[in-house]
């Protein structure tokens, strides 16, 4: 589905990804995760095309995605701060975005999944960061697309949103779309997830199963592998001078 | 005395016994002008009725009372003068006198008097007749209630409506004159009167004056001329209660005064003209109850220009109210009301207190670059201004109304002097 | 790109400060003519106020608009539109609630007044017209401003300062340009630098009509040549088109190359 040949990108100085070659085939859930500032969203955001790479290549059913915007029609985005054009209402919104992409998008199912009838009329400046979200996951889940990118899906969500969005996102793993998750929590990814693939410093670190992944560093669980992960080379911390208590800012953030 | 009053009466009655009337018409008679006046006394009328009279050149050598009857229309063809007066006490009235066709060698008129006295052209209209009425060395003459009118084009090849050249003692009246190359020549006329004329279109001047002197202009009104009226190298001219307005044009103006010496200017009203009076060297004027309103520049004195007196005048938003281009010599500009003026007055006596300054410093810019002038009413300009008005550094600080009014004065109420 | 527009302007017709700026011309306009007296004088003076609001508004405005929808542009760019209709959608937005702001706040009372039946009908018009442009110039040139600076307080800064620019500093160079050669033929010059300067363009296009041009003595009758025909309104207009052409063109080509 989704191809990444030695993606490479620098924000000025800084490089964000020094080439990282992936391949999204298998339907199925991907979780990538990494420290803060290790390159998952400019991944996502390369993938999108709102980051232009300076090498490399992304392939979207095979075709460059270099100057194209069509393709993002098979794609479900859910960005990650929820901060709409505040005059919006909710109903505006929706309406927008179906307007804007076109099709037969299903949103009253969503929107009582996530109880969002008495919102449907509030401008979205007026919103608590979880409805926000709600409304949020409402405007990208709506389509029916065969890709689905979420940026933090469960910032703000209360438990019983938590549960639904789960149940919700099995559904359209079912269905046999490939979804690509970023997040820092830990149980969601070892609840959800297929595959992961770790990002550190700008490269690929691991990516495999969940299994694999504690197998490989020796942990009972996802948190503990990571640990381990990011104690075991220390990572650049070191040349930091950070050392453990940077890696354990690390989990911290995690 | 008894024998002066019977001479008086035989006079008088030998006159009117004398006096016949000579009806000219295309059917009568007598169906030629130049005939009828050939057979005509002195002290005759020659009674012109309606009709079309395809005549050039006719004398009037004797005093004759020529009088129209239904508008009757003496034709020049474009080839000849059509009225020549040589004698005193004519009358001419009630005539249409038409195409005298333009002449570059000589000043071919409608209407032409010759060292005539005593004499009156009334009610007449002037049709496309190159110079309109003519008079030279004439005076104690009477030019009223007449209709001039050309199509002129070019100055070079047009003439004046109503010109006049070494007269003395004439009134020119209830005029309209338009589409000339000046509506009213003075040259060397003095002790007369305009008034009442409206002189609007022409291509040079509404009024051009020189070498005159004691004369009184009132009551006219000037509009769209080329460059507007100009009085020059005159004494004791008196100027009130005009209008001179829309005299807008690269080198228009109201009124142009130069080399004049004792003049009053009162009660006019200047309105749109690109310089409401643009005054060169002159002398002990007097501006008082005038009006300027929308002009580019209001007053804009140049080349020693000493002891005038601009006061009780107001001055409505004209897009500078003063030019000055040299040392301000001895002229006073207190007492005036200022659109442009926002100064207080604690005292509460209808004068600010503090001293406008009229001259502004972007004038002056222009002054010296008059490309500047496409900045006018830019931002950066009114920036420039204000800060010269917080403080002065350029601009003449004496010149100054030192007890500007608060209100915009009203004039309606008084009388002229005249 | 209209379905962009189209939302934009829908979001700036809720906004309060679109209706202060229509309210305040409203505001203005009236009070000029029925307390101030005259179409021509309130014409002038809103002509004063005009080339200086509007330029700055527009400017403020853009900027303001671009950083506050920052979200939603990075939305809009998950969809699948293309990237330049997206900015053009927004900028076009910008641009027209401005300008229908001004439309409405200076039109109404003129309409009111009996702007119709007046002869200064034609002045009116190339006032309304050049508020237009300098509205489609202005929110462009922020537009491109604010694409090119990821930094708010840098792009707000730069904004200001091109408009000062634009408003004020480059007469005071005009100017003193002018006094310094003032021994040479400068009108060519003059015509030559206002044209560079959409304010000084604007600002002439309104005199030529107001007749200001007798002021300007020879380089006015030059000016006149050159501007007060239909060829020369044409051009000048060509010109105004052509700086509201040129940052727009600049948003292209930032916006097809920047990373969100």
């Amino acid at each position: 589905m989704i191809t990444i040949e030695n993606l490479q990108k620098s924000f000025g100085k800084q490089a964000v990804l020094k080439g990282i070659s992936l391949e999204f085939a298998r339907p199925g859930i991907t979780a990538i995760l990494g420290p803060n500032g290790s390159g998952k969203t400019t991944l996502i955001k390369s993938i999108l095309g709102m980051a232009l790479p300076e090498k490399g290549r992304i392939r979207f059913q095979g075709k460059d995605i270099r100057g194209g915007w069509a393709y993002r029609r098979q794609i479900d985005y859910l960005p990650q701060i929820a901060r709409f054009p505040e005059n919006l209402t909710v109903r505006e919104l929706l309406r927008m975005i179906r307007d804007l992409r076109g099709g037969q998008p299903d949103a009253n199912r969503l929107i009582r999944l996530f109880a969002l009838e008495p919102y449907l009329d509030k401008r979205l400046g007026a919103l608590s960061g979880g409805t926000r979200q709600k409304a949020n996951i409402v405007q990208a889940l709506m389509y029916d697309s065969p890709v689905v990118i979420l940026d933090e899906p469960t910032s703000g969500l209360d438990p019983v949103a938590m549960i639904r969005l789960k149940e919700l996102l099995r559904e359209e793993k079912e269905k046999g779309k490939h979804i690509l998750v970023t997040t820092h929590i830990m149980s969601f990814v070892e609840e959800m997830a297929d595959e992961v693939v770790f990002l550190l410093e700008g490269h690929i670190h691991f990516q495999g199963g969940l299994k694999e992944l504690k197998e490989k560093y020796n942990a009972a669980s996802l948190e503990r592998a990571i640990a381990n992960i990011l104690q075991e080379g220390k990572l650049g911390f070191k040349a930091n001078g950070h050392g453990a208590k940077a890696a354990r800012l690390v989990l911290k953030a995690l | 005395m008894r024998t002066t009053i019977f001479l008086i009466t035989l006079l008088f009655t030998a006159a009117v016994i004398k006096a016949a009337t000579i009806t000219v018409c295309p059917d009568c008679e007598c169906s030629s002008i130049g005939q009828a006046i050939e057979s005509a006394n002195a002290g005759d009328e020659v009674l012109i009725k309606s009709g079309l009279y395809q005549e050039g050149n006719i004398l009037v050598d004797k005093a004759l009372r020529l009088r129209g009857e239904g508008w009757p229309v003496i034709d020049g063809e474009n080839e000849t003068e059509v009225i020549t007066v040589t004698a005193s006490g004519v009358t001419i009235e009630g005539l249409v006198v038409r195409n005298v066709g333009t002449s570059y060698l000589e000043d071919r008129a409608g209407i032409r008097m010759q060292r005539a006295r005593n004499f009156i052209i009334r009610n007449n209209r002037l049709e496309n007749t190159f110079f309109g009425v003519y008079l030279e060395h004439c005076s104690d003459g009477l030019v009223s209630g007449n209709l001039i009118e050309g199509q002129a084009e070019e100055e070079m090849s047009s003439g004046n409506a109503i010109h006049l050249w070494y007269c003395k003692r004439m009134q020119v009246e209830e005029n309209e004159v338009r589409g000339h190359r000046d509506g009213i020549y003075f040259e060397f006329v003095d002790d007369s009167r305009i008034r009442n004329n409206t002189s609007e279109d022409n291509l040079r001047y509404g009024l051009h004056f020189m070498f005159s002197n004691d004369d009184d202009y009132s009551r006219n009104t000037f509009r769209r001329n080329g460059a507007g009226v100009a009085v020059m190298f005159s004494r004791n001219i008196n100027m009130w209660e005009n209008r001179f307005e829309y005299n807008w044009g690269r080198a228009a103006y109201g009124l142009l005064l130069k080399e004049i010496y004792d003049a009053e200017i009162r009660n006019n009203t200047f309105l749109e003209n690109t310089i409401g009076v643009y005054v060169e060297g002159s002398t002990r004027i007097r501006y008082r109850h005038n009006e300027f309103n929308r002009n580019g520049w209001a007053l804009k004195m140049s080349g020693g220009c000493l002891d005038n007196i601009v006061n009780e005048n107001n001055f409505l938003h004209n897009t500078f109210d003063l030019s000055l281009n040299s040392a301000p010599n001895n002229n006073s500009f207190d007492g005036n009301f200022w659109s442009d003026y926002n100064g207080y007055d604690l005292g509460r006596d209808g004068v600010g207190d503090v001293p406008y300054h009229p001259v502004k410093l972007f004038n002056y810019v222009v002054n010296r670059t008059p490309e500047a002038m496409v900045l006018l009413r830019s931002l950066f300009v009114s920036l420039l201004n204000f800060s010269e008005k917080v403080s002065p550094s350029l601009t003449p600080a004496n010149v100054a109304d030192n007890a500007p009014f608060m209100q915009k004065l009203n004039f309606s109420k008084d009388k002229p002097a005249y | 790109m209209f379905k962009i527009l189209k939302y934009s302007f829908y979001d700036l017709s809720r906004s309060r400060w679109i209706y202060i700026y229509g309210a305040f011309y409203l505001l203005l306009t009236a009070s000029l003519l029925w307390l101030g007296g005259g179409v021509s004088k309130a014409i002038i003076s809103l002509m004063n106020i005009i080339l200086v609001l509007v330029p700055l508004i527009a400017t403020m405005f853009g900027v303001m608009y671009y950083y506050n929808s920052r979200e939603f542009t990075e939305l809009l760019l998950a969809q699948p539109i293309r990237r330049s209709h997206i900015f053009f959608g927004q900028y076009l937005g910008v641009a027209s609630s401005l300008a229908i702001s001004l439309l409405l706040g200076v039109g109404l009372p003129f309409v009111l007044y009996g702007i119709f039946t007046s002869p200064e009908i034609w002045n009116f018009s190339v006032l309304l017209l050049v508020g237009f442009f300098l509205s489609f110039i202005f929110s462009a040139v922020a537009f491109f401003i604010a694409l090119r600076n990821e930094n708010r307080i840098k792009g707000f800064g730069l904004a200001i300062l091109v408009w000062l620019f634009f408003a004020v500093i480059y007469d005071g160079l005009f100017l003193l340009a002018l006094s310094l050669f003032s021994d040479y033929p400068l009108e060519t010059f003059a015509i030559g630098a206002s044209m560079f300067n959409p304010i000084d363009l604007s600002r002439i296009l309104i005199l030529l009509k107001l007749d200001i041009s007798a002021l300007m003595g020879y380089t006015g009758a030059v000016i006149q040549k050159f501007l007060g025909t239909m060829m020369g309104m044409a051009c000048s207009l060509g010109v105004l088109l052509l700086w509201a052409v040129l940052p727009a063109w600049g948003i292209k080509r930032v916006a097809v190359r920047k990373d969100f």
